[in-house]
């Protein structure tokens, strides 16, 4: 066991856990942020996804030992008030079904617009292919994604 | 399914509701009227009842509607409670929605399954609305000292023509005095402000900011965490283990057996126990067992395939007889055989199973879970662990993700059963790898088809035989293969073409896997068989698959209906570019009915999916983008089970174990769908969740005959290499 500092949505918790174990069951059962989903374990889903210093990363196959002074968001930390254009825009467009996906969906399409503001289809396939959504709601992020875009 | 009702008292039933002071409460009385229900009225100070109190109003101006059906991303938190407050004109904003947990006085129908939610609740729930508001504009109107007919329901207010109002709050008390209408009036579909609207569903802003509560994240004081061994080889006893390593493990408290059932099937289980989840994870992985696999460790898909192969030479049981099927045939000028065959599939929901159990003094449970049926967990489970009427809890929480999975109740017997035996609450959590592995799945269904053809063309015979395990078997220990079994011949006998002979038949075989349904049940195998081969019968009769398809429809149907629109709204007859075909199914089944029309282009040594048509019939819509969401994501769901690995076994376990080897359509795979719903009206409803499934795999493989001339009989296939 070892005492880790982590900042996750700009605050800081400190945390008596293995080295080994994986920064999702940090922020699920020890932080008791449960936005960020477990789906598999191995980094396939992306339901786990959270940034680090801004990218995304399977938090499922992350050990909070990696984690040092970087800074992680979680799906609780995109905004306040479930305004960011990539929520306005999944709100709009009624993406989510089970939801369950959802969150990873979101962190992955956040980064995306992020950098790149105006993405193509082409984009979009890169950034989002390694989030499953089992409900296959992929045609609606999709056109999420790019009304977003628009809302920026 | 039978209703039953219990008898409640008043007193009771506000303590369970947490409400304070008089209130009116709206519901259906379910006694003795053939399951049909009555709107009845819980306010008064009638001693006993028999209700479903779907609906309460408080004097403070809350109003609480009750949603008995499951969330499983089917959008029923939105469609549930919209039939209520349409008619008792308020916005879903206005109301809080409270999901039941198999609480008696909530009736039989708390489940999601079979896509019967919104139809099975529509009328019903109408009327709950109506006979609400028309007590409070009675209230209003004597108040007032004015007819009611110069009054109107709006917002959550009793409006009169002279300008003067009262919210719905203010009224309670008096119109908890009324007696509820019989007949409550129903409002003219045309005037409707919600049912048949896009409106927006309020569960998808929780969805969008981590908020939404799914059954995993369930918390409670004193919980420990629970990683539970199953052997990997179905049908295996467990003789021993050692936990010497595993209670090594920091975190790691205790180690107890528990008892997976599902179905007939009881299989033996190690859990791990811990203070975290992580820690439980290493401490199962340190567990050394020793399974005794009583000979099934030699079982394999290839062999058992092989078996049901030579199983369809047996005659099978008659599951539909019409005409004269043998004589025609033989003595047909035309005629054909082919032979389908569909792989065992897995849910794979990407929340894994869970459960939250805490077993208390004096015998009392309380369950958190994603389930899709707390009504029979209330009823199995009082049972089976002997907890007192009124002392079993469930909480449902946001299913993340259903299809069939969460209607059994394996993952929350071991909770309970862990829960009991250490006297703390517990949180049980599989892994993929263990959801995978154990299943339960989708059982395969091979068909041995055969037609026979006029002269001219028409279609005069037709068989469809299945040879397959029995979703059926699998329940009951008591399974006689010598009857017919209609969770097996699903739909294959209800298609509306008219075709005078006809005999299908179902070959029984043995099988010691836990098969259960999965969405669109077994229909999503059938039909593919059976939509194909009617493809190959218009190819022998040399028609246009569309235009052979309508011919068998003269009379009116829906089914007609359903083609005629794809026929439209795809172009059918719009010749295609080079290198493209495409295909047409449908499939009428319990469910409901829907149809594709796919468009497919030659690229390389395989297809690519150009189009995606679909029309879905329903007679009445609720909400149409909810269910078209259900359409686009059946597709998908669809398209994985004819491309992707599917479940294989091999040394007697399932050879996937995650996603990696048993893959989902990925994001970049995936072609929009152009989603068309019927609601012309009619006297039945049809479900949505389900029927975007069982078309989807025939029209694409009619499609992939369509533009390279290979035909398709044999799932999964490659689609990079038809
Ligand atoms: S849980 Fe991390 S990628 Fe699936
Ligand atoms: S919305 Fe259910 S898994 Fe994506």
């Amino acid at each position: 066991m070892a005492i880790y500092e982590i900042n996750i949505n700009s605050k800081s918790y400190k945390v008596d856990v293995e080295p080994s174990m994986p920064l999702l069951w940090v922020i699920r059962d020890f932080v008791g942020l449960t936005g960020t989903k477990f789906g598999c374990g191995i980094a396939q889903c992306g339901a786990c996804t959270v940034h680090l210093d801004g990218t995304p990363i399977r938090s499922c196959s992350f050990p909070v030992s990696a984690v040092g002074a970087k800074q992680i968001t979680t799906i609780e930390g995109v905004s306040a008030n479930v305004d960011h254009a990539i929520q306005k825009a999944w709100i709009e467009l009624q993406v989510p079904q089970c939801g369950y996906c959802q969150s990873g969906q979101i962190m992955s399409a956040v980064a995306l617009l992020k950098a790149k503001p105006k993405p193509t289809d082409a984009d979009i396939d890169i950034a989002m292919q390694g989030n499953l959504c089992r409900c296959g709601t992929y045609q609606r992020i999709r056109s999420a994604i790019h009304r977003a875009a628009e809302l920026i | 399914m039978e209703k039953t009702a219990s008898n409640i008292n008043r007193r009771n039933f506000i303590k369970l509701s947490g409400i304070t002071g008089a209130g009116l409460m709206i519901g259906l009385s379910l006694k003795g009227n053939n399951g049909v229900g009555q709107v009845a009225n819980l306010s008064g100070e009638l001693p006993a009842f028999n209700l479903t109190p779907f609906v309460i109003i408080e004097k403070s101006g809350t109003i609480t509607i009750f949603n008995t059906s499951p969330e499983i991303g089917q959008g029923v938190f939105q469609s549930i409670p919209a039939l209520i407050a349409e008619e008792l004109e308020v916005s879903l904003d206005q109301v809080t929605i409270k999901q039941t947990g198999g609480e008696k006085q909530f009736g039989p129908m708390q489940f999601a399954g079979g896509s019967m939610s919104v139809r099975s609740n529509y009328t019903n729930l109408r009327k709950v609305g109506a006979s609400a508001k028309e007590m409070l504009l009675t209230a209003a109107s004597q108040q007032w000292n004015v007819p009611v007919t110069e009054c109107r329901a709006e917002g959550g207010k009793i409006l009169h023509s002279s300008g003067k109002s009262a919210g719905y709050g203010e009224l309670v008390e008096a119109a908890s005095k009324l007696e509820v209408p019989k007949s409550p009036k129903l409002k003219d579909p045309a005037d409707f402000k919600l049912l048949g609207k896009n409106i927006l569903r309020p569960d998808i802003p929780l969805k969008c900011s981590g908020k939404a509560i799914f059954g995993i994240d369930i918390a409670v004081p004193n919980m420990v965490y629970a990683s539970v061994a199953h052997c990997p080889v179905f049908g295996s006893k467990l003789v021993s283990f050692d936990d010497a390593a595993a209670k090594k493990v920091k975190g790691v408290t205790r180690v107890e057996t528990c008892e997976r059932i599902i179905g007939k099937y009881k299989y033996p289980a190690v859990a791990v126990i811990a203070d975290n989840y992580w820690a439980a994870l290493q401490g199962r992985k340190a567990l050394v067992i020793k399974w005794d696999h009583q000979g099934n460790e030699t079982f394999n898909s290839k062999t058992y395939e092989q078996g049901l192969r030579n199983l369809s030479k047996k005659e099978g049981v008659v599951a539909h007889n019409q005409g004269d099927f043998d004589t025609t045939y033989k003595a047909a000028p035309l005629k054909l055989e082919a032979f389908y065959e569909t792989p065992v599939v897995s849910h794979s929901p990407i929340e894994p199973m869970n459960c939250v159990a805490s077993w208390m003094e004096g015998s009392k449970l309380e369950i958190w879970a994603s389930t899709q049926v707390p009504g029979d967990i209330v009823d199995s489970f009082s049972k089976a662990y002997n907890v007192p009427d009124g002392n079993l809890k469930v909480n449902v929480l946001f299913n993340g993700g259903g299809f069939g999975r969460r209607l059994y109740n394996d993952y929350i017997h071991e909770a309970v059963q862990l829960t009991k035996k250490i006297g703390q609450p517990v949180k049980l959590i599989w892994t993929r790898e263990d959801d995978t592995q154990n299943g339960p799945f989708r059982p395969m269904t091979f068909s041995a088809m055969k037609g026979a053809l006029s002269a001219d063309g028409k279609a005069i015979a037709f068989q469809h035989k299945v040879i397959a395990p029995s979703l059926d078997a699998s329940e009951k220990e008591n399974y006689d293969p010598n009857k017919p079994d209609g969770t097996m011949t699903e739909g294959i006998s209800e298609q509306k073409y008219e075709i005078a002979n006809m005999k299908n038949l179902y070959v029984y075989a043995d099988s010691h896997i836990p098969y259960v349904a999965w969405r669109a049940v077994t229909s999503t195998t059938l039909a593919f068989a059976h939509e194909c081969f009617i493809d190959e019968m218009a190819v022998k009769a040399k028609k246009d698959p569309m235009d052979f398809r309508l011919g068998m429809l003269t009379k009116e149907s829906d089914t007609k209906n359903v083609l005629q629109k794809l026929k439209e709204v795809s172009n059918w007859d719009k010749p295609l570019p080079a290198g493209w075909g495409k295909g047409v199914a449908q499939y009428e089944f319990f469910a409901g009915l829907g149809g594709y029309v796919v468009m497919v282009s030659k690229k390389g040594t395989g297809v690519k999916i150009e189009k995606i048509y679909a029309v879905i019939d329903l007679g009445t819509v609720v909400n149409p983008d909810t269910v078209k969401a259900q359409v686009e994501g059946a597709a998908v769901m669809a398209l994985t089970a004819a491309i992707k690995s599917g479940i294989t076994f091999d040394k007697g376990q399932t050879v996937q174990t995650n996603y990696h080897n048993n893959q989902l359509v990925r994001f970049n795979e995936m072609p929009p769908v152009d989603v068309h719903i019927l609601a012309n009206g009619g006297s039945t409803i049809k479900g949505a969740g389900e029927p975007g499934l069982p078309p989807f795999a025939p029209a694409l493989c009619n499609a992939i005959f369509a533009a390279t001339g290979k035909r398709i009989r044999r799932l999964p296939f490659d689609i990079n290499k038809v």
